[in-house]
């Protein structure tokens, strides 16, 4: 059968000099787009990516969903006695990683920029400077709600309760979205020294991978050995996992809240001017 | 805002070194208004080098220029609001559509967002994308993508506008497209630098071309000036029978003089300008009883331009891989 639908058919039109000509003459320059019109322009490129590329999100959110599931009923029992004590306990962590993965992607994104020449042109144009890096941020604060989301969603469906209610759950949230803002600029000062987006991703999740793993996020820290133990409880993320786990729960230490928003601030300070920088300089 | 000055372009002395490579090495460029100025030269030549520093995009070591009146390092920012640039790489978004990448395009530039939404529709429509406006620009051709980056680069029309080898890697048929739309360009006021390393294309489009090899420039003028520089033309003509060349070039050298015999051992070549003389100088052959294949009287080409200057042949590489228009 050669069914052929609709592309056969008759070379598009294409450019016509007439047409350019007019299309040229048509336009006089606007007043420029304010810092803000910018920077939300680049969030919603963002938005458009996640719809365009929902692959992108898949990717580092079907992971957690995996932990979330097997983790629950193949060790849930083995390492809390109970399938149900240990889906409390993990849910908070995955969630915590499932966001901070996702941080790993700004990284990417700025360097498949870079290496298309998109940011050539950006950087070419009259706005403000940092508006591509703070808007495409804002995007991808979007994105890691949307990845924070899908795993309180499934720990619902698989019977997590949390205690302090929706209102709990959503200050969580709020928390890890803050901690993975500041985050992104470790790994968008990474998109913008290494070469390809690969070797972004490859070294991002070298650093967060391990990150994760030693820290409370699958497991109480109190059975491990003592070296160890000393890392996990000042590892940035089981800080951040505790906290999420208070406020999800209704009994969070103010202390650990205050260390995650201070480690947000000062990734944020020392990558944020760095990024900025490298960006200009191209 | 608009300075009227007879120069777009007017730098002296720019360097910019990467490493031990001086990329660039001294380079001096006058543009005048409303011109599509050429820079012509190899791979690895610092044309692009040279395009990023005026547009603002890298920082010269030395030298200074004013674009548009506007000084690159002091007042980048008003350059950037009165040039585009089209990269050597098609600078779209490749994981959005055409048509949003000319809105985002244009609400960056300051457009509401109605009037970026007409703005792209009208553009899509001149260019002849318009079937293609809903598609992801990844599953465009070559010449399609070319095509959505130049449109992205007049969503304003700039008044300069800065063309990195815009037809590399096109087929003949995307490189007229883009040739029409160069010069509808110009047509309507736009300054152009075109950088290029095809010797045709800055012969079609350019008012003005500067070759530039090794980070510097080591020839300027018109398409014709520069090709007056190397001599003027030459007669070309090829034997039936290669043993009889000894006679022929006798012969040739004695109407024209300064015979050059050619790789092919049937083939060679005296300098002329004159038709008449030329067809003076084929009529003795045949009288002489040399028998001739075939033979032309041509304008030296770009290519040897290039060659006399630099003494290396330009590197033109056919693009090879051909795309499909609209796969």
């Amino acid at each position: 059968m050669s069914a052929n639908p609709t592309t056969q058919a008759a070379p598009s039109s294409v450019a016509d000099e007439d047409a350019v000509r007019k299309a040229i003459g048509s336009i006089s320059r606007p007043p420029k787009a304010s810092a803000l019109s910018a920077a939300l322009t680049f969030g919603w490129r963002g938005m458009l990516k996640v719809k365009h590329v929902p692959e992108q999100l898949l990717d580092v959110t079907i992971t957690p969903v995996m932990f979330v599931v097997m983790f629950t009923y193949l060790f849930g029992g083995a390492i809390s006695g109970s399938t149900g004590t240990y889906r409390d306990y993990i849910l908070p962590g995955i969630l915590v990683m499932s966001v901070l993965f996702t941080t790993v992607y700004s990284g990417v994104a700025l360097n498949t920029d870079l290496t298309k020449g998109v940011v050539d042109r950006v950087r070419s144009l009259p706005i403000w400077r940092p508006a591509p890096l703070v808007g495409s941020l804002l995007g991808d604060s979007v994105r890691y709600l949307l990845a924070g989301t899908v795993i309180i969603v499934v720990g619902v469906v698989h019977g997590y309760r949390p205690g302090a209610g929706i209102g709990g759950v959503v200050a969580a949230l709020a928390l890890v979205v803050i901690f993975a803002f500041g985050l992104s600029w470790v790994f968008t000062t990474l998109g913008l020294l290494l070469r390809s987006p690969s070797a972004v991703m490859n070294a991002g999740f070298m650093g967060i991978f391990p990150l994760t793993f030693l820290s409370n996020v699958f497991v109480d820290p109190k059975t491990l050995p003592a070296g160890l133990q000393d890392f996990v409880d000042v590892n940035p993320i089981s800080i951040l996992a505790t906290a999420s786990r208070g406020l999800m729960e209704g009994n969070a230490d103010g202390g650990d809240i205050v260390i995650v928003l201070a480690i947000a601030a000062v990734l944020t300070a020392v990558f944020a001017p760095l990024t900025t920088r490298l960006y200009r300089k191209g | 805002m608009t300075t009227q000055s007879p120069l777009a372009i007017e730098a002296t002395g720019l360097v910019k070194s990467f490493g031990e490579t001086r990329a660039v090495d001294g380079v001096d460029l006058s543009v005048r208004s409303g011109s599509v100025y050429g820079v012509l030269g190899p791979n690895g030549a610092g044309k692009t080098t040279t395009i990023r520093m005026l547009a603002t995009l890298i920082r010269p070591d030395a030298g200074s220029a004013r674009v548009l009146g506007h000084d690159i390092v002091k007042d980048a920012d008003a350059v950037r609001g009165a040039v585009s640039l089209t990269g050597q790489l098609a600078s779209v978004d490749e994981d959005l559509t055409g048509r949003e990448n000319l809105i985002l395009l244009g609400r960056l530039l300051g457009l509401k967002r109605p009037a970026a939404k007409d703005r792209a529709a009208e553009l899509l429509e001149a260019f002849g994308l318009s079937e293609a406006a809903g598609r992801l620009v990844k599953n465009y051709s070559g010449g399609m993508r070319r095509r959505l980056d130049i449109a992205a680069s007049i969503v304003v029309t700039p008044q300069l506008m800065f063309l990195d080898e815009p037809t590399t890697g096109l087929d003949p048929r995307s490189r007229n497209q883009v040739w029409g739309i160069i010069r509808a360009l110009v047509a309507e006021g736009t300054t152009i630098l075109l950088c290029t390393q095809y010797l045709e294309e800055a012969d079609q489009l350019a008012d003005r071309i500067a070759v530039i090899d090794h980070g510097k420039v080591i020839a300027e003028g018109t398409p014709s000036q520069l090709k007056a520089s190397v001599g003027s033309g030459a007669l070309h003509v090829r034997l039936l029978d290669p043993e009889q060349r000894p006679d022929a070039e006798q012969i040739l050298d004695r109407e024209l003089g300064a015979v050059t015999l050619e790789p092919d051992p049937a083939a060679l070549s005296a300098a002329c300008a004159d038709a008449d003389r030329a067809a003076e100088a084929v009529a003795e052959l045949s009288r002489a009883g040399v028998r001739i294949a075939g033979f032309s009287l041509a304008q030296p080409s770009l290519d040897e331009v290039f060659l006399a200057l630099t003494g290396h042949p330009a590197v033109v590489e056919h693009p090879d891989a051909l795309e499909e228009e609209a796969a």
